[in-house]
């Protein structure tokens, strides 16, 4: 972004020799399980990104986004309460060896599942919180709807990333021609746009909604339906502590199973009085399931209660930049969200 | 007055148009200047926005709404905005204290001692000491951390490069061999490099009951790594010292401590001060890169507070704000140097370095 070519490429040197020193040294100096540290801290420590709508410090210096609320509401699992958890913004490119030398307890900064993250790096991906994928932006007035209909459009990629290839791909496959421009900074992503030097851009769509309300005319521009790659976002955390990783899972899936049963943050007390069972066990009507876990039997009703439930979180972060629930709906409603069930 | 206006006015002549390639050059400047000044002035002033909210703001122009909602963040980042006279004081200690250094006059033992006491007001002051809820390094934020880290790294470092800047001009092998490995060690890796040290192996190595906050480490790291192109700026210093000083020293029965501290440093060290203010303001601006370990400096607070959804994408606004934040500090330092230059050179306690 900010960051020259040149020093970026020292960075990911640096990034990458500290890494290779992490992964030699954690061996010796890392035993105890993360949930140990925690409590001891008293506090959660959690990586985060600078993304609007996912996470950003509003004026008064509070994080505020929807990764950050996923972070409030581990602080309720594990504390009772959703301050005990300290943000910390994180480039992408230390945040992974930060993970591995105990810096933080958990990534909610957007980091994509993949399988060499999981075999030969070691973390464990919680839940995909957010299905993210490469999307592209284009001009309204060139009246395409769907991206397959994109033929000789100017169109420009981030150079040096996934995204470049993947339009090249994208276009072999659908047989049409295209002109890649590439631009190195991100911020100049609007400006190709808005002078006409491109007709359209890609990157995570993620990015690209947050671009497109920087547009003077953010109406003319429209992001295409197509995701040219699979991007889920899930929160991460250094592998070793069981206990955690099952804290985190069922963390999140409480907000997707809440929205299921459409409890929200305003009725969660009316839900109280229901007479199902599952619900009873899931708000602590019934005291015996959260016994069993070792959690306090109210933690999802808490979670629920402070920062909502999925659809919620969705609603009051993302959904003023112009998001679409799209693939992040409900299983119910067509999507791929979907919770295991709490009993 | 006509007269000084006319003679404003050869001067003037004489030098915009005095020689064609004089002339050239005038004529290169104001057109440049009739191509950058008017759009400028469109939009930080004629189109700009100067109160209300976000969605008053047109995009046509400067948004300085989003200057006065997010100053606060810029310089203070996390910091709770009701402890906010804490990390203001610091800015005023930091500064009183750098302004106390800058003068001559003032130089002495006493200023030696207040440097530890005020870093550690300031360092007291930022961990909220005497209130109920100490505040976390991880929610200092903006100008007090770029000027603390600035200040006490050099400060720290000026001490360590002094004892390496001996130690490579010592006559004991080993530990000539020593400072020259380290300096050149330091200054042949990237301060970025130093950073990640900080952030990801240091933990590593310490044991995990001991646990040094981020910031700390961070410090210790930078001020070693600074103290290596200290040194060898001061090491210039000691050079220019004639040999001769030294040994009248010794045939004056001095030691070699007393011989350095009481005859070869104090010129040493006057001669190399416009190379310290020049390093200082370098080092200023490579603060900055503590954000790539997550600490939120100036420029990484002024970065994150155009993210605010509120407030999406005044990047330009806030970059100005910074801009002129440190414009204005390594502009004041690098015209203290040269008064300091003329005033050193000018001045009686001048050392002859001929």
């Amino acid at each position: 972004m900010i960051v020259q070519k040149t020093f970026r490429r020292a960075i990911q040197t640096a990034a990458a020799a500290a890494f290779l020193a992490t992964t030699v040294l954690s061996g010796i100096a890392h035993a105890g399980p993360t949930l140990d540290k925690i409590n001891q801290r008293g506090a959660i420590k959690v990586g985060v990104g600078t993304t609007p709508g996912f996470f950003a410090p509003d004026s008064n210096g509070e994080w505020q986004g929807f990764f950050i609320d996923f972070g409030r509401a581990l602080s309720i699992a594990v504390f009772g309460t959703p301050d005990k958890v300290e943000f910390t913004s994180s480039s992408p490119q230390q945040r992974l060896p930060a993970l591995q030398s105990g810096e933080f307890d958990i990534l909610l900064s957007g980091v994509t599942v993949t399988a060499t993250r999981a075999f030969k790096l070691g973390f464990h991906f919680g839940p995909t919180i957010f299905y993210d994928g490469q999307g592209i932006l284009v001009r309204k007035d060139l009246g395409v709807a769907k991206a397959a209909d994109l033929d000789g459009a100017t169109i420009g990629a981030q150079s040096g990333t996934t995204g470049e290839l993947n339009v090249a791909d994208f276009f072999r496959k659908t047989g049409k021609t295209f002109t890649p421009v590439t631009i190195e900074d991100t911020g100049q992503f609007i400006d190709a746009l808005e002078s006409g030097r491109v007709d359209a851009i890609t990157q995570d769509s993620s990015d690209l909604v947050g671009k497109r309300t920087q547009l003077k005319n953010p109406d003319d521009y429209v992001l295409l339906p197509e995701r040219l790659s699979k991007e889920p976002l899930a929160p991460a955390i250094a592998g070793g502590d069981d206990r955690w990783l099952e804290l985190v899972n069922w963390t999140v899936n409480a907000t997707i199973q809440a929205e299921e049963w459409g409890i929200t943050s305003a009725n969660v007390d009316e839900f109280l009085k229901s007479e199902d069972p599952a619900i009873q066990r899931f708000l602590g009507v019934d005291p015996s399931f959260g016994n069993d876990l070792g959690l306090d039997p109210k933690w999802a009703y808490n979670i629920i209660k402070t920062v909502g439930n999925y659809g919620e979180i969705f609603e009051r972060h993302l959904k003023p930049l112009g998001w679409e629930r799209g693939y992040n709906s409900l299983w119910t409603d067509g999507g791929l969200l979907y919770s295991p069930p709490f009993r | 007055m006509t007269a000084a206006l006319s003679r404003i006015l050869t001067t003037l002549r004489s030098g915009l148009f005095g020689t064609r390639a004089n002339t050239l050059v005038t004529v290169a400047t104001v057109l440049l200047l009739s191509q950058v000044v008017p759009p400028l002035v469109r939009w930080a002033v004629l189109d700009a926005t100067f109160g209300g909210d976000a969605a008053a703001c047109t995009r046509a122009g400067a948004c300085w709404a989003f200057v006065a909602a997010k100053l606060r963040f810029i310089l203070f980042a996390f910091y709770p905005p009701g402890l906010q006279w804490r990390p203001a004081l610091v800015i005023l200690l930091l500064a009183a204290i750098l302004v106390a250094s800058a003068l001559p006059r003032l130089w002495g033992r006493p200023l030696l001692v207040a440097w530890p006491l005020t870093i550690l007001a300031c360092w007291l002051l930022m961990q909220g000491a005497f209130t109920a809820t100490p505040i976390p390094s991880n929610q200092w934020g903006g100008l007090p951390v770029t000027l603390f880290v600035w200040a006490v790294c050099f400060a720290a470092a000026t001490p360590i490069a002094v004892l390496l800047a001996l130690a490579r001009r010592s006559t004991l092998g080993g530990l000539r061999t020593f400072s020259v490995l380290y300096i050149e060690l330091m200054r042949g890796t990237p301060m970025v490099g130093i950073l990640y040290v900080a952030m990801l192996i240091l933990p590593m190595a310490l044991p995990d009951s001991l646990s040094v906050d981020k910031m700390l480490r961070a410090i210790v790291m930078v001020t070693l790594f600074w103290a290596a192109y200290i040194a060898e700026v001061i090491r210039a210093g000691l050079q220019a010292i004639p040999p001769g000083q030294s040994e009248a020293a010794t045939a004056l029965g001095l030691g070699y401590w007393r011989t350095q501290r009481l005859v070869v440093l104090p010129q040493a060290l006057r001669i190399v001060i416009p190379g310290m203010v020049n390093l200082a303001i370098g080092f200023l601006l490579a603060t900055s890169l503590l954000a790539v370990i997550g600490i939120f400096d100036l420029l990484n607070a002024a970065r994150a507070s155009a993210a605010d959804p509120n407030w999406l994408g005044f990047y330009n606004e806030a970059y100005l704000v910074v801009a002129a934040v440190y414009f204005v500090i390594c502009f004041g330092a690098s015209r203290y140097s040269q008064w300091l230059e003329g005033k050193l050179a000018g001045g009686r306690t001048c050392p002859r370095t001929a």
